[in-house]
């Protein structure tokens, strides 16, 4: 392949990585909490938008937005009246409980619906291809590199230029502070946790076609969210954004020339780089 | 007033002495030997289960590291004990121990003293991350282990050149590994109520009071990390030596997951939480999770999360208040 | 003021968070078993002092000096051991411990006991008789056996205070003893402080003023990370200054 399909193939890769990861990153690094089930709203999403196609002949995009506001809702729902209880409690507690709450997804995906793979029909003008100029790609993977830079701009804006996310950002550096200036936090978490979800929802729905899907995806590709939050540093859409594009197209090159040591690669550069920068490439020391 | 200081400490310097029901978890092991002669296999996973459930509760109850890696040291000593068997003759089974024991105190003692100056997420991610490259690595040097196959059919000497490796009926492997058990045990109840231990449950409890007082906080969590993993590391050889073989499943993340979750449903920080969880985990996996697998997963899903929200000291520490009432009724401490 | 050096100095004592200054060109003597104050508004940067003297936190620039000697770059354990120790505004304890366990965790500590991994904790005979003999000092003897959770936060204090002493220290700091508790019981710890050894130096952060000028024969008044004002309770009680800046009601009313 040539040094820009390999490039596109790669960001399209980052960018669902991206869409699913954010909401972890603005989580954790807002509540503090280890959230090992994140991955399993990511699967939700999925299924969800396979149900909605297959049994209310919903359309592609339609099942899409369906994914990210079912799964929202059902995470507000489990925020306000389980993850709340946790957040004073320790990381080990926040392991259990998460860890749990994905066995319990994925038994019931695998009850309901089945542990076979699902796929997701694409509507049929995402896939064909399309004509660049300098390079013809899969309209698919335009799509999702389109969609993940179009929410990276559409968080930054929110982040950087609205009162929500001034609130987040102050709340995210100091909780305390952000509380006695009149923040209602625990509202402000329970509306990033279910949007944080929900878009992890649509990565899972969207990505579907680049990461799979079935009943195992949340253990799978755990370390993957964890990592490219890690790297990306807590609460930082940004480094979010540069961590997942930067993993997702070490991983596609690597797969391809290494098709067994990348991964261990990507794990040996996470671990050198956690050693030496704790907070992350993008997180702020201390954060 | 002078009473209540004095007997404190009394109770205090009594505390590490033998209990008369400390003796049950091995008379039932014992028991259980000619109770159930044709279920020993499966007593053999058990007991190096608890021996695994015992290394992490070291770091994990005791020095409240929380590591999603432990998994790593036990692979390591299931795959020196392995390696060494199939590619260098090495295959007297106390000295193959020896080795993986050595092997993946090396690797705690490495990976601890640098990842361990970190905590929180970015510890809980180094020891992910530390795990996954061992298990890649297995996953590669497919020359040396066998790759995602793994290496079967191990053979070992005599144990003491005296007790053949029983391939039927897993006599010797059982009483192998209770022997095993029983000295590691004994090892790691000294360790919890000498003052290292002591200090272990400080950091736990308060690290900043701990560095405070003018411990070397770094290096007891080091120690306590080698020697845990020291400890996975005998239960990973023990079980290629048991069983003969060893493969990918002995590293990752469901094994590190899984003895996480036996040691917390047994209870943590308790010594015995260990014997507790896993035997009680297996024994309701081995009954339930072959006929309905999914079910068994929902189940321990939903168990996890009320342990977490109502009984985070498990099974043992739901025990404690009625113990302690039977204590007092009878006139006890 | 004498010429002897002093058990605890600081040179020209610099710290910033970020923008803010919370350390300002300290300069500071602790006298050998002094009674020294430090007082100032809340966010002077008292507590930050505190671990700067401690090593809890490096100062951006200055020196600290134990009997002369530069422990600038020292970390906090080695401080323990040349006989620095404090207590915590916001109590640190172990929770889940008994209080003696508390105490002869510090006791362990200081008699190199800590590491001790083969003989079991309650048979360290020195541990425990010093153990004992600081709570009973303290006048913890009845909730020795009690966990520190199930403690009243007034004898969480006291344990702060066995803790500190179980180090046997030469410079005691105490950040704020009293804070937490209801001024009927604050009585309690302030006697015990009263009662420490003579030869103990301590810097003590209070807030009542009565407590202050009681206790104090010197004391430093810090306001934004700077040194105000030092000098004796008289001194200070009449320097216009301090009387407009800080004390003022305090004193008039
Ligand atoms: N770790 C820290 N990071 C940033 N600012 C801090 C930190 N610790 C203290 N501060 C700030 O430094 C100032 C002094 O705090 P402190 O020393 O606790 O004051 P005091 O003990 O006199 O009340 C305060 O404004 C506080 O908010
Ligand atoms: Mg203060």
């Amino acid at each position: 392949m040539d040094i820009a399909g390999v490039f596109l193939g790669g960001f399209a890769a980052g960018m669902v990585l991206f869409i699913v990861s954010v909401g972890l990153s603005v989580t954790m690094g807002l509540m503090g909490f280890v959230n090992l089930a994140h991955g399993g709203f990511a699967m939700l999403g999925g299924y969800t938008m396979v149900l909605a196609m297959k049994h209310a002949g919903l359309g592609f995009v339609a099942a899409l937005a369906l994914a990210f506001v079912a799964v929202a809702l059902l995470a507000g729902l489990l925020e306000r009246t389980l993850y709340a209880r946790l957040y004073r409690a320790g990381e080990l507690d926040q392991v259990l409980f998460t860890i749990g709450l994905v066995f319990v997804m994925i038994a019931a995906i695998t009850l309901g619906v089945g542990p076979e793979t699902q796929t997701i029909r694409l509507p049929d003008w995402m896939r064909g291809e399309t004509d660049l100029g300098f390079v013809r790609y899969r309209t698919y993977s335009l799509v999702v590199i389109a969609t993940g830079v179009a929410l990276a701009l559409a968080l930054w804006l929110g982040f950087e230029r609205t009162r929500f996310g001034a609130r987040i950002r102050a709340a995210v550096d100091n909780r305390r502070m952000a509380a006695s200036l009149g923040v209602d936090v625990g509202r402000l978490f329970t509306v990033t946790f279910a949007i944080g979800s929900g878009l992890a929802a649509v990565g899972g729905g969207l990505g579907a076609e680049i990461l799979g899907l079935d009943p195992n995806y949340p253990l799978r590709y755990l370390a993957y969210f964890l990592i490219v939050v890690a790297v990306g540093g807590l609460g930082r859409v940004t480094g979010v954004f540069f961590a997942a594009l930067l993993i997702g197209v070490l991983d596609f090159v690597l797969k391809i020339h290494f098709p067994k040591g990348g991964t261990m690669f990507i794990y040996a550069l996470t671990l050198v780089l956690l050693l030496a920068r704790p907070q992350g490439l993008f997180g702020r020391k201390g954060a | 007033m002078m009473r209540g200081a004095a007997a404190a400490a009394e109770a205090f310097a009594r505390r590490h002495r033998l209990r008369w029901w400390e003796a049950l978890p091995w008379i039932a092991a014992l028991a259980a030997f000619f109770v159930f002669p044709t279920y020993l296999s499966f007593g053999t996973q058990l007991l190096v289960t608890v021996l695994f459930a015992l290394s992490l509760d070291l770091v994990l109850g005791y020095a409240g590291i929380v590591t999603l890696g432990h998994a790593a040291f036990f692979g390591a000593g299931a795959y020196t004990v392995g390696m060494l068997a199939a590619h260098a003759g090495w295959n007297e089974p106390l000295s193959g121990l020896a080795a993986a024991a050595a092997v993946a105190a090396t690797i705690g003692f490495l990976s601890g003293l640098v990842l361990l100056r970190t905590h929180g997420l970015t510890l809980l991610m180094l020891t992910l991350c530390t795990m996954a490259l061992l298990e890649q690595a297995a996953n590669m040097g497919a020359a040396w282990t066998g790759g995602f196959d793994g290496i079967p059919g191990l053979k070992f000497q005599k144990i003491l050149g005296l007790f053949e490796f029983d391939v039927l009926y897993f006599r010797t492997q059982y009483l192998y590994a209770l022997a095993v058990l029983f000295a590691c045990f004994v090892l790691v109840r000294t360790l919890v109520y000498s003052s290292f231990g002591q200090s272990l449950t400080g950091v736990r409890e308060n690290v900043l009071r701990m560095h405070a007082v003018g411990a070397p906080v770094r290096t007891r969590l080091v120690v306590a990390y080698t020697i845990s993993a020291a400890l996975a590391g005998v239960a990973g050889g023990l079980f290629a030596q048991a069983t003969g073989f060893v493969n990918l499943a002995v590293l990752g993340l469901d094994r590190s997951a899984g003895v996480m979750i036996m040691l917390i449903l047994g209870g943590y920080g308790r010594l015995y939480g260990a014997f507790v969880g896993a035997v009680a985990f297996l024994l309701l996996e081995h009954v339930l999770a072959k006929a309905y697998p999914t079910a068994w997963q929902l189940g321990v899903g939903v168990l996890l999360v009320l342990v977490a929200l109502y009984a985070r000291n498990g099974i043992l520490g739901l025990a404690e208040p009625l113990a302690r009432r039977f204590a007092a009724r009878r006139g006890g401490v | 003021m004498s010429g002897a050096i002093p058990i605890l100095e600081t040179r020209g004592l610099c710290k910033a968070f970020g923008a803010l200054e919370v350390a300002r060109e300290i300069d500071f003597r602790l006298e050998r078993g002094a009674r020294h104050a430090l007082i100032g508004p809340n966010g002077a940067g008292k507590t930050t002092f505190v671990n700067l003297l401690t090593g809890v936190l490096a100062p951006s620039r200055g020196q600290v000096l134990l009997e002369g000697e530069d422990v600038t770059h020292l970390p906090q354990a080695k401080r323990v051991k040349r006989g620095i120790a404090r207590t915590f505004q916001i109590s640190q304890l172990f929770r889940g411990l008994t209080v003696l366990e508390n105490v002869a965790i510090a006791v362990a500590e200081r008699m190199g006991a800590g590491g001790a991994m083969l003989k079991p904790a309650g048979a360290h005979r020195e541990v425990l008789d010093e153990t004992i003999r600081l709570v009973e000092m303290l006048k913890l003897g009845d909730d020795a056996g009690r966990r520190i959770g199930e403690l009243p936060y007034g004898r969480q204090r006291l344990v702060e205070i066995a803790i500190a002493l179980g180090l046997a220290p030469r410079v005691l700091l105490l950040d704020e003893p009293a804070a937490g508790i209801p001024s009927a019981e604050s009585h309690i710890i302030l006697d015990a402080i009263a009662s420490l050894p003579a030869e103990i130096a301590i810097l003590i952060i209070e807030h009542d003023m009565d407590v202050v000028f009681r206790f104090a024969k010197r004391i430093t008044v810090m306001v934004s990370g700077a040194v105000f004002a030092e000098g004796t309770p008289a001194e200070i009680a009449a320097n216009r200054d301090v009387r407009a800046v800080y004390l003022g009601s305090a004193l008039d009313g």
